[in-house]
């Protein structure tokens, strides 16, 4: 008797478990399925080729092509600018430093401001930007959102330079390489594929986040001719267009809305070819 | 000839040490700046209303220079806890069949896909939130309980908000659950101990700290979130008595009012005032989810 009590437990379990398994591949399904129907029907040329005419919110023609430029002008000069600065910070929390105790504050320093929700960089950014006189404009934007995936982008690159075994760094320096050769020569060409997954991955963050980009890159019906100038980007034109009560504009959302998945479809494909990929210099594996 | 290159590698290397200690102290300092930035601008309002006063009044007249901000931390508790409480079970279900029932190729087939979704970004979970969940909410759910609503309330954006951290969830206790070793698996079912009680009974007991990191974790990302819930959740100040009433979570209330309020300077203050309450709420509730790992984990092993 107890033994059947115990097979019927464990059948119901795993019965349970099934179910919740396919529920949550149903919903997760269900939203991309959602977003590419919606999407693939106001989807044309002039969508992705042309600018929205007569306003973005009440203008009936155009398309979003000023959120696509934004977004990638926007993306790209934040990546770019936090790649740079989060290279250094990766050597420096596995190179350079001596003091372990600095190493694990700085790195819970970082996870902290990993955790801080981006409406409070959006907000930081603006606050800057009044006490330097600056306007809302697609610098603004940049530094703002540079501030926001820089620490993700150390975090990542932190966490592949760590699984480098002590033996190589000895290795290194035994043959007289100098820390920043050994960093340059040797550490970064062993974790390469892993820096590549950092950058996409920051890349994939600054493509995607709207409440950093809310005060401080603006949104515009025109493509920014300069950094001085504001800038649409693809979340906001979904958050502001999706609201409106003219339905040629919801479709402008929508079409931004599959736009944005297609894009975040090819970073993750592109992490994982490029990242994923052994190198020629791993000796793992 | 050799010794001046070799200045050169070692003048290389310092400019090198110099940078990158630069670079991390800037990056360190903009931690600080927020804090205390946000700090500098809430003093207006600190000095003109008692703090206890701003957390618990529910009297909301920015135009008369009253702000309590109560229905917002109500709002923003109730959401983040009704994400948390539906994604949770189905999250440890779904991942323990993953990583002890399914056959490999099926979970192989699955983390991509999960990675993707953890990768989308918010707006896109917005923007499926209004094509579908609201009228659900309207015309199915909430009629079956007998209440009225507009499909934009608080049980609306906790689910959006569910289906939100779910990839996240997934992810991280897929990653806890592969590190349970084999051998005391082995051991166990070796004792007699069927499959359900191996899993239930070691393995998860095993993975337990790992599992609260991960719901501490999905908690911080769902408290934060603005713009998904800013567009399902309603965004009426009240204190929401059902889990059909609109609500008004912090951040909604930074995006929607910040930027054009500066003509009133409290307001501003009044709104960087609520960025500092969640910036400190969630620092704090992460150092005591830090804190309760530690004191689980040595219990458990």
């Amino acid at each position: 008797m107890r033994t059947l009590w115990r097979r019927f437990k464990g059948w119901f379990f795993r019965q349970l478990m099934r179910v919740a398994m396919v529920s949550i591949m149903a919903v997760l399904l269900f939203i991309v399925i959602t977003i590419v129907i919606r999407g693939v029907s106001s989807l044309s040329l002039d969508m992705i080729t042309q600018t929205p005419k007569g306003g973005y919110y009440f203008g009936r023609e155009g398309g979003i092509l000023n959120a696509i430029a934004g977004s990638f002008y926007l993306a790209a000069g934040a990546s770019l600018l936090a790649f740079v600065l989060s290279l250094p910070v990766a050597f420096y929390l596995n190179v350079y430093s001596r003091s372990k105790r600095n190493v694990r504050s700085v790195r819970s320093a970082l996870d902290v401001m990993w955790g801080v929700p981006s409406i409070i960089f959006g907000a930081f950014g603006f606050l800057v930007m009044m006490a330097l006189g600056m306007k809302v404009s697609l610098l603004a934007g940049i530094i703002t959102v540079t501030l926001l995936i820089t620490p993700i982008m150390v975090r990542a690159m932190d966490e592949v330079m760590r699984t480098v075994p002590r033996d190589l760094y000895e290795a290194g320096f035994s043959l007289g390489a100098t820390r920043w050769e050994f960093s340059v020569r040797v550490l970064l060409r062993k974790v390469y594929p892993g820096i590549i997954t950092a950058f996409l991955l920051g890349f994939g963050r600054a493509i995607g986040d709207a409440a950093s980009v809310m005060f401080t890159a603006g949104f515009t019906d025109h493509i920014p001719n300069s950094l001085l100038e504001p800038a649409a980007t693809l979340p906001l034109a979904i958050f502001y267009q999706l609201s409106s009560p003219i339905p040629e504009v919801r479709e402008r959302a929508y079409a931004a809305a599959i736009v944005l998945t297609v894009i975040i479809l090819i970073i993750s494909l592109a992490s994982r070819l490029l990242g994923g990929r052994l190198s020629k210099h791993s000796t793992t594996d | 000839m050799r010794n001046r290159w070799l200045v050169l590698r070692v003048a290389v290397d310092h400019l090198a040490a110099g940078v990158s200690r630069l670079f991390t102290l800037s990056v360190l300092l903009v931690l600080v700046l927020i804090i205390l930035g946000l700090l500098y601008k809430s003093i207006p309002i600190l000095t003109s209303q008692s703090i206890l006063d701003l957390l618990f009044s529910s009297v909301w007249k920015p135009m008369k220079g009253q702000f309590g901000f109560f229905p917002f931390i109500v709002s923003t508790i109730y959401v983040t806890v009704i994400a948390i409480t539906i994604s949770v079970p189905f999250c440890i279900l779904a991942s323990l069949y993953l990583t002890e029932y399914a056959p490999r190729r099926w979970t192989k087939r699955i983390v991509p896909f999960i990675d993707l979704l953890a990768g989308l970004p918010s707006v896109i979970y917005g923007i499926w939130g209004v094509i579908a969940i609201v009228p659900f909410v309207r015309d199915i759910l909430a009629p079956a309980f007998g209440y009225e609503t507009s499909g934009y309330c608080i049980l609306t954006g906790g689910i959006v908000l569910a289906v939100m951290v779910i990839p996240v969830l997934m992810n991280i206790m897929i990653e806890v659950l592969r590190t349970v070793p084999i051998e005391l698996k082995e051991a166990t079912l070796s004792l007699g101990a069927t499959k359900w009680e191996t899993t239930s009974r070691v393995v998860l007991r095993k993975a337990l700290p790992g599992v609260l990191a991960a719901v501490v974790l999905a908690f911080f990302r769902a408290f934060g979130e603005t713009i998904a819930v800013l567009m399902v959740v309603g965004n009426t100040v009240m204190i929401p008595k059902s889990l059909f009433d609109p609500g008004y979570p912090l951040p909604a209330l930074i995006a929607n009012n910040y930027g054009e309020m500066m003509s009133i300077p409290k307001y501003d203050s009044a709104l960087l005032f609520s960025a500092l309450l969640l910036f400190v709420m969630i620092v704090g509730f992460n150092w005591l989810a830090r804190f309760v790992l530690k004191r689980t984990e040595r219990y458990i092993v």
